[in-house]
C-alpha cells in the first residue's frame, strides 16, 4: 500500500505508514496487558493504576501535544482511531488522556509561552495529568453560568466554588479551571477566565461520584476554598478569554467523545457478529435468521457512517477549519450509534447479553456517557441547525 | 559486539487467513500484516543483549518486498539501531533466504545470529540451520534461555521430554523459542524516532546471490473439514468402537 502524508494541525508531518505502526502498537498493548483485565477492573469500579503506568511508557499522554514541546503532535484523524481503538477494548481508559489532552490544548492554543515551557513537557509525559474542571452543579452545557469566582489579589487570585463531574479530580494533579473573574459585564463570557489549577491549600476533592457506566475513571465534585493561585496560571494571562478558549477545545473534545462512541459502537457489532455464528436456535446458527440479519446489517451500517463521519471532522480540524458542525454531528450519530447498536447486542445476546459476564451489558451502560458528556445531543442538533443557516444565507 | 535480527513480513497471527481461490496461495489482499512472533522474541533478546552492555549494535534484516519496511520500521520502533532490507519480489525458500543472510553475515560480521525458530506463515523451521551450515558457523536451535560470556554463548534448548545446555562459541546462529522472552510493545514516541534510523536497501545481486527457482509452489488447499465427533456413554461402547468402527485396536 503506498505510503500518504497525513496533515497535522501541529504541523509535524505523518504518513499513513507511521498510524499503521502506533495502532499496531496500541493494538498489542490491548491484547497483552487490558482485554482480559477490563471484566474485573470495571465491576470493581477500580482505577488501572497499572494501565496508566502502561499508557504512560506508550506516550498516550503526549499524543496531541506538538513535538517542539515533548509530545508527538499527533494529526487528530489519527488520534481519534487511536480513542476508537482503544474504546472497543474499555471506553473508560480513553477518558484519562482524553480530558487531559483537551486541557493540553488550551495551553497550546491560548497560553504564553512561558505556560507552555512550564506545562506542557509535564503533560506529555503524563507527569502531570488532569482534566478540565467546567462543569457545576448548577450549570453543564450552559458553560457561561458557572459561579466559582477568582479575584484578585496582589500577583495572585483567589478562587472560591465548586465543580462537579470533573474526570480525573482524584487521580490527575491538575485541572484547566474556568471561572468568573467579572460576574457583573454582559455578556456574560466576557468576564469568565480560565486558570491551570494545580492541587494545593485550598484546593481539595470531594467525594467519588457513582456512575451508571464510565467505570474505573474517578468523576469527582472538587471544592475551591480561598483557593490562592499565582497570575501566571491564567491561560493567555489576559481575563475574560476563558469561554473563547473552553469553547475551542469542544470540538476536538466532541471529536474524542465521537470516536468513543464509534469504538462502543463497534464492539458491540463485533461481538454480534461473533455470537451470531455460534449460538443456535431451531438447528441452525441465529445469524442464519433474517430477524437477526436485518439488526446486524443496521449495526454495521451505523459503524461505518460514524467512523466516516469521525473521520470527516477530524480531518477538517486538522486543516484548521472551523469544524463545530462537522464535529457535532459526528457526536450526535456515533453516540447515537453507540446505545443502538448496545441495546441490539444485548438482544442479539438474550440472557447472556444481559449477564456481567459478558461485555455487552457494559456497552450499555458505557454508551449513554457520549450522548450526554462534551455537550448533550440535544445541544449539537441546535448547534448543527445553526451553522446550517449561518452557512446557507437567503 | 554486532547482533544481527533476520525478521519476516508475516500474516498477523490473529488474522483468519483464507486459501485463494486458485489454489495458488494465500490472500493477503487488505490482510493485517506484523513481524512473525518468533522474530519478535529474537529482536527482544538482541535489545536485551544491547540493554545488558553485552552487544553494541542489534541490525534488523529481512528479505522481502518494499513492504517488508513496515516490518523492519516496527523492529527499529522497538530498539534496532538500523535496518537492510534485501528486496525482491520472488517468492523465496529457506535455502534462497539462509544464502542471502549469509551474504549480509560476510558483510556485517554479527558476533551472533538471532532468528525465530519459524515463521507462522511457511512453517518450515530450517532457514536458521541452513544458515548456520553455509555460514560454517555454530548453532543452537530452539534457544529458550541465552547467556552470553566472553566469545562463547550458552544456550538452553528445548528438545523432547527436556533440555539440553549447550556451550557455543562465537560468532553463532540461535534460533528462539517461545519461551525465551516476552517481547516489549513499541512506544509512540520511539515509532516516530525510528523513522530516523537508517534502513538500507539492498538487492540479492548485490550480497553475491543469484536466485534460482528452486522450489515452486503448485497448489495451496485448506485442510479437510474435520466430520463432528461422537459422545459415547461407556468405556465399553468406546472400546467396542474403537475396535469395529475405527478399527485401531484389536
Amino acid at each position: 500500500m503506498a505510503v500518504e502524508t497525513i496533515q497535522a494541525r501541529s504541523g509535524d508531518i505523518f504518513t499513513t505508514e507511521d498510524e499503521t505502526l502506533i495502532l499496531n502498537s496500541i493494538n498489542q498493548w490491548l491484547d497483552r496487558d487490558v482485554r482480559d483485565k477490563v471484566l474485573e477492573l470495571e465491576h470493581a469500579d477500580e482505577y488501572p493504576h497499572e494501565m496508566v503506568e502502561q499508557m504512560k511508557a506508550l506516550g498516550l499522554f503526549g499524543a496531541s501535544i506538538s513535538q517542539a514541546y515533548g509530545g508527538l503532535g499527533l494529526p487528530s484523524s489519527t488520534y481519534a482511531k487511536i480513542v476508537t481503538t482503544i474504546s472497543e477494548v474499555w471506553m473508560s481508559l480513553t477518558g484519562i488522556f482524553n480530558s487531559h489532552l483537551i486541557m493540553a490544548a488550551a495551553v497550546e492554543r491560548f497560553g504564553t509561552e512561558e505556560q507552555k515551557q512550564r506545562f506542557l513537557p509535564r503533560f506529555a509525559t503524563g507527569e502531570l495529568r488532569g482534566g478540565l474542571a467546567l462543569t457545576e452543579p448548577n450549570c453543564g452545557t450552559d458553560l457561561q453560568a458557572v459561579r466559582t469566582r477568582a479575584v484578585r489579589d496582589g500577583d495572585d487570585y483567589v478562587i472560591n466554588g465548586t465543580k462537579t463531574w470533573i474526570s480525573n479530580g482524584i487521580e490527575g494533579g491538575c485541572v484547566a479551571l474556568l471561572v468568573k473573574t467579572d460576574s457583573e459585564i454582559q455578556p456574560r463570557h466576557k468576564g469568565m477566565s480560565l486558570f491551570l489549577a494545580e492541587k494545593g491549600p485550598g484546593f481539595s476533592v470531594g467525594r467519588k461520584l457513582e456512575k451508571l457506566g464510565y467505570k474505573g475513571i474517578d468523576s469527582a465534585e472538587l471544592i475551591f476554598d480561598e483557593y490562592r493561585i499565582p497570575a501566571d496560571n491564567l491561560i493567555g494571562g489576559e481575563e475574560g478569554h476563558g469561554f473563547h478558549h473552553t469553547v475551542g477545545g469542544l470540538e476536538l473534545g466532541r471529536i474524542n467523545v465521537a470516536a468513543r462512541g464509534v469504538g462502543v459502537a463497534n464492539a458491540a457489532l463485533n461481538d454480534a457478529v461473533a455470537y451470531a455464528q455460534i449460538r443456535e436456535t431451531m438447528g441452525k446458527p441465529i445469524g442464519q435468521h433474517q430477524a437477526i440479519q436485518t439488526k446486524l446489517g443496521d449495526m454495521a451500517t451505523r459503524c461505518q457512517a460514524a467512523r466516516l463521519l469521525v473521520e470527516d471532522a477530524a480531518k477538517a480540524y486538522d486543516r484548521g477549519e472551523r469544524c463545530d458542525m462537522e464535529a457535532g454531528m459526528a457526536k450526535l450519530f456515533a453516540s447515537e450509534a453507540a446505545m443502538e447498536n448496545a441495546a441490539e447486542c444485548m438482544r442479539i445476546h438474550g440472557a447472556y447479553g444481559y449477564s456481567k459476564e459478558y461485555h455487552v451489558e457494559r456497552y450499555y451502560r458505557d454508551a449513554p456517557l457520549m450522548c450526554i458528556g462534551e455537550g448533550t445531543n440535544e445541544m449539537q442538533r441546535i448547534i448543527i441547525a445553526r451553522q446550517m443557516m449561518e452557512r446557507n444565507p437567503v | 559486539m554486532k547482533v544481527l535480527v533476520p525478521i519476516k513480513r508475516v500474516a498477523d497471527a490473529n488474522v483468519k487467513v483464507r486459501v485463494k481461490s486458485d489454489n495458488t496461495g494465500m490472500d493477503l489482499n487488505n490482510v493485517k500484516m506484523a513481524v512473525n512472533p518468533f522474530c519478535e522474541i529474537a529482536i527482544e533478546e538482541a535489545l536485551r543483549l544491547r540493554e545488558a552492555g553485552k552487544a553494541e549494535e542489534v541490525i534488523a534484516v529481512s528479505v522481502g518486498t518494499d513492504a517488508a519496511k513496515e516490518q523492519l520500521r516496527t523492529c527499529l520502533a522497538l530498539g534496532a539501531d538500523r535496518a537492510i532490507l534485501v528486496e525482491t519480489g520472488e517468492d523465496l525458500q529457506p535455502l534462497a533466504i539462509a544464502k542471502i543472510l549469509n551474504g549480509i553475515k560476510e558483510k556485517e560480521q554479527p558476533g551472533l545470529i538471532l532468528l525465530g525458530k519459524q515463521s507462522i506463515d511457511g512453517d518450515n523451521g530450517s532457514t536458521g540451520q541452513m544458515l548456520a551450515a553455509l555460514a560454517g558457523l555454530a548453532q543452537g536451535t530452539f534457544a529458550s534461555e541465552l547467556d552470553v560470556q566472553g566469545d562463547s554463548v550458552t544456550v538452553k534448548r528445548e528438545i523432547d521430554g527436556g533440555l539440553q545446555t549447550l556451550s557455543l562459541k562465537m560468532p553463532a546462529v540461535i534460533t528462539t523459542d517461545l519461551r525465551l522472552n516476552e517481547p516489549r510493545y513499541a512506544s509512540l514516541p520511539n515509532i516516530m524516532k525510528a523513522k530516523k534510523k537508517p534502513l538500507d536497501v539492498f538487492s540479492p545481486a548485490d550480497v553475491g546471490v543469484e536466485l534460482g527457482a528452486g522450489i515452486e509452489t503448485l497448489s495451496v488447499e485448506v485442510p479437510a473439514e474435520r466430520q463432528a465427533g461422537i459422545i459415547v456413554e461407556t468405556v465399553e461402547e468406546l472400546v467396542e468402537k474403537l475396535r469395529t468402527e475405527a478399527k485401531v485396536i484389536s
